[in-house]
């Protein structure tokens, strides 16, 4: 893409102002995330920092080791805020791993297929399509049942549970893109075919499969929560949004809300923005589908 | 027609088969269940024995053929950790996930489509912007949040509604239903409102984006030319052509919603196959895991056999052959 | 003289777009007699088909009637309710569209339309609806119209389907019918027969038609008098036999001459040189002017006004000589 079409396309974006703040606030979540360790007010996972007598205090309230626990405390003691920030980090680690791992085996075995064609082609699509049709939700819960606790199994759960819709976007754009005559043309030679899959195939593949990622980004995080909260994500030591949640679950009956709902409102927060903005993309590139 | 039933019993067959291996294998390659069921001071006599009587001692693929067996006489084997059959099992806890799964997915479908067709024939309206936004809010948030905010305002804050289990239930055809009591449904309402928000947000979305595109056909221009009403033409020319998509996704969600009442059960404590599934998965209770996605895999391709069935009634244009 | 059976006079019609206001419609006036036959002619773009969904106040957002008069049987129907407009809708006035396969709805059967059409604005039981509705049937010329009812659109030709539609258009015996090139989607034969039998029609039930179409051939073949449209406005108007024959404005002039029926065979067609203005792009004075040979400044800087009556006349500062 060339810098006058990216400017092009960011001048269009910036008319939404919606998805600008949209934007604004995922730059600014990503930021916070990254900058966790540094700006949290105490290391959540260093267990000999936390204080028991001082668990499960709402917010406001002073700690015993002299700051101020802004958001209050969870079971284990934990600063909320410092929880939050570092589990937004392990929940955006855990989207973009995922999203990036499903984009790039989905797009390859997509356009792949679309490019080998045959029985292969065939073959793979309809098990992309079966898979399709079952719940991402349903998958992930499989998978990371059979995979057991960990980070590592979380991302290739989820990343085996939505590679499939790259995989379809992919192949339709590159089914698309080979009836071109110059991909015709170029295939006549072993060579260049390899060098027509990643100079032409590919790249055609990308605006349709960018639209893609976005969704599939909000929604590996919002799964990535789900089945932590489920109690199948990551091990209670590390938590992530979700876990932390589900942590809280517990005490909410009894008014103690903050330990979910703050985790909870950074969770939907981020999720809502990257949708607004991966809306807004949808629409650039796919005009027709705009509402 | 004949035809068409044949080969898609015939496909569904293929899936199936191919399913059962792939959940059997999956499930019988984690873990050691043994562990699960004997205290980790058992002697080895006693682990050889438990080992002998489940089975564990047997080549994977003997295991499997004995499995497919037993499951064509309707035998899933039993639960390690409830130590009764896994039909069993599942059966008596199908009804309250059925019971909340059709609550959900009528509830949006009846709320849905008539908020979507709104949404859709007045796209500037206010009212049709709020629904849109309902229909975001739907589509992103992740359902085990918005149960929790549920509780937290309608059962803690509020006090209106309680926050989990079935409540007191009635006996219909020999199964307890909560729907039949005042107390009973009182415990379904939340589950159900929480599962049913994101299907909701799709029969908005479908309903509005059908409608909106109907109401640009001639086929609209024409029934206004002929004088027909407003209201005539959204009952009889709108809601009939968007019947078959919907239609298709109704059928279709029906078993995702299966698939997402696991989320909401655990948060409402509902005792369904949802929530069965869930400590199963925990326990390593690998029949009950195997059975679940047997039945659920089965379940989905009757699902879309039956939608297939009614695109073909539905529509009379793929009536021809 | 008796007041005509419709009245058209300065109708505007506006699209408030994007790209600005369209004047689709602007400033067009006619009438139509009973039992007349009226032609209105023009490219795609003309305004031609907005003037005829304009007669049934169907024009809808963004689009509006932004003044003009439309008097129907003495009644003033810009500004009238949509009640009011609505039981003048199929049962007065009916309308058939261009494409068939898009009119009638797909998964409804023939039946269910025509009922639909029926209870719009009658009450009466199934037997009198049955009756009424195979008879047009019959009348449009659909074979064994019994047992057809019960199809569904897809089961018909696409020459029948347009029948249906005219017949459903026939069922309350409607004062006039607005024909929106009915007969461009369909087969060369098929429009023929259509066109007879429509004719056939109107002389039999005594129904005025508004004949709409780009093609100037088969509007002489079939109306009594002719409009033809260019850019919003009506630029000429007249009997057939007179606008054929001796064409006033340059625009009727090239359109006819570029009717191939008057060439022999292979010769090459003289075109009216460059394109239609587009409707946000109008330019001052008459829009016809940059592709008129014989166009002055008076031209390019002021609209040509109306010579003549609401049946015939031109709007043209140099018009062609009328040779006796």
């Amino acid at each position: 893409m060339a810098t006058g079409q990216l400017r092009r396309f960011w001048d269009e974006f910036a008319e939404n102002k919606v998805a600008v703040a949209a934007l604004f606030v995922v730059l600014a979540l990503v930021a916070l995330a990254l900058l966790a360790p540094l700006i949290a007010p105490q290391n959540p996972y260093d267990l000999s920092s936390l204080v028991l007598s001082d668990s499960r205090r709402p917010p406001g309230f002073v700690g015993s080791k002299g700051f101020t626990h802004w958001l209050g405390t969870d079971a284990q003691g934990r600063d909320l805020l410092s929880a939050i920030l570092y589990g937004l980090k392990i929940s955006l680690q855990i989207g973009l791993s995922a999203g990036a791992i499903a984009f790039s085996v989905g797009a390859s075995l997509g356009a792949g297929a679309a490019f080998i064609g045959g029985r292969f082609e065939a073959i793979a699509m309809r098990i992309v399509d079966l898979q399709l049709s079952f719940p991402a939700i349903l998958l992930a819960l499989v998978i990371s049942a059979l995979t057991g606790q960990g980070k590592l199994q979380l991302i290739v759960a989820l990343a085996a549970a939505q590679y499939a819709y790259f995989a379809r976007t992919a192949h339709g754009a590159a089914v698309a893109e080979r009836s071109k005559e110059y991909v015709e043309a170029a295939r006549s030679t072993p060579l260049s075919s390899l060098r027509v899959l990643f100079r032409h195939i590919l790249p055609n593949c990308l605006p349709p499969l960018i639209v893609v990622a976005t969704v599939q980004v909000a929604n590996a995080i919002a799964l990535e929560a789900t089945l932590s909260f489920l109690g199948l994500g990551l091990p209670p030591t590390e938590p992530s949004l979700g876990a932390l949640i589900a942590n809280g679950f517990q005490y909410m009956l009894s008014g103690r809300y903050w330990i979910s709902i703050f985790p909870g409102i950074a969770l939907i927060v981020l999720i809502i923005a990257v949708n607004i903005v991966g809306d807004q993309i949808r629409d650039q590139i796919n005009p027709g589908l705009r509402r | 027609m004949v035809s068409f039933i044949v080969q898609r019993i015939a496909q569904g067959i293929v899936v199936m088969a191919a399913m059962s291996l792939l959940v059997f294998l999956g499930v019988y390659a984690i873990g050691n269940p043994i562990d699960v069921l004997l205290a980790p001071d058992a002697t080895q006599e006693i682990r050889t024995q438990t080992i002998a009587r489940y089975g564990l001692d047997r080549p994977l693929y003997e295991q499997y053929g004995q499995f497919v067996w037993r499951v064509l006489h309707g035998d899933l084997g039993r639960s390690f950790v409830f130590n009764m059959p896994v039909t069993d099992l599942i059966f008596m806890r199908l009804p309250a996930t059925l019971e909340l799964t059709l609550a959900a997915v009528l509830g949006a479908t009846v709320i849905g489509i008539p908020l979507g067709i709104y949404a859709g024939y007045r796209p500037q309206s206010r009212t049709a912007r709020w629904i849109m936004a309902i229909s975001v809010i739907g589509f992103s948030v992740p359902t085990f949040w918005i149960g929790l905010v549920l509780i937290l305002t309608f059962a803690v804050t509020l006090g209106w509604l309680p926050a989990g289990g079935r409540g007191e239930t009635a006996n219909l055809f020999g199964i307890e239903w909560s729907f039949l009591t005042g107390n009973g449904l009182k415990h379904l309402l939340l589950p159900a409102l929480n599962l049913s928000l994101f299907k909701l947000a799709l029969m908005i979305r479908l309903a509005r984006a059908g409608t909106r595109e109907i109401m640009l056909t001639d086929t609209v221009r024409f029934a206004r030319a002929t004088g027909q009403s407003e209201t005539t033409i959204i009952r009889h020319h709108v809601l009939r052509l968007i019947s078959i998509p919907l239609v298709t996704v109704f059928g279709l969600e029906l078993g995702s919603t299966l698939a997402f009442a696991v989320v909401t059960e655990t948060i409402f404590s509902w005792p369904g196959v949802g929530k069965l599934i869930i400590d199963s998965i925990q326990s390593l209770d690998r029949p009950v895991m195997v059975a679940y996605l047997v039945l659920v895999s089965l379940l989905f391709i009757a699902i879309n056999f039956v939608v297939d069935l009614c695109y073909v009634a539905l529509d009379p244009r793929m009536q021809k052959g | 003289m008796s007041e005509p059976l419709l009245s058209v006079y300065g109708l505007k019609t506006n699209f408030d777009t994007r790209h600005g206001l369209l004047r689709a419609v602007d400033d067009v006036s006619f009438s139509l007699d009973r039992g007349e036959i009226l032609g209105l002619v023009g490219e795609s773009g003309s305004g031609k088909s907005v003037t005829g969904f304009s007669l049934l106040g169907l024009i809808e957002a963004p689009g509006r009637i932004a003044g003009g008069s439309i008097r129907f049987d003495g009644q003033e129907l810009v500004g009238a309710s949509i009640d009011i407009l609505r039981s003048i809708r199929g049962r007065r006035i009916a309308m058939i569209f261009q494409d068939p396969a898009m009119t009638l709805n797909p998964v409804l059967t023939i039946r269910q339309q025509m009922k639909l059409a029926y209870d719009a604005h009658q009450s009466g039981n199934t037997g009198d609806f049955t009756a009424r509705a195979l008879e047009v049937l019959s009348k449009v010329g659909i074979p064994d119209p019994a047992a057809r009812i019960d199809a569904y659109p897809h089961q018909f030709s696409g020459g029948m389907r347009q029948r249906v539609a005219i017949a459903i258009a026939l069922m309350h015996r409607p004062d006039i019918i607005i024909a929106d090139e009915p007969t461009t989607a369909l087969d060369v034969s098929i429009q023929a027969q259509i066109l007879a039998e429509m004719r056939g029609l109107a002389q039999e039930t005594g129904t005025a038609l508004i004949w709409i179409s780009h093609d100037l051939a088969t509007i002489a073949a079939l109306a009594n008098r002719i409009a033809v449209m260019y850019a919003g406005r009506i630029v000429e108007q007249g009997t057939t036999a007179a606008l054929i024959r001796a064409p006033r404005h340059p625009y009727t002039q090239g359109l006819l001459n570029s009717r191939p029926d008057r060439f022999p065979p292979k010769a090459k067609l003289p075109q009216i040189r460059g394109a239609m203005p587009s409707l946000s792009n109008l330019p001052q004075g008459c829009a016809f002017a940059p592709r008129c040979q014989f166009a002055t400044d008076l031209c390019r800087s002021a609209i040509p006004p109306w010579s003549g009556t609401l049946h015939d006349g031109f709007a043209c500062y140099h018009p062609l000589e009328r040779t006796p």
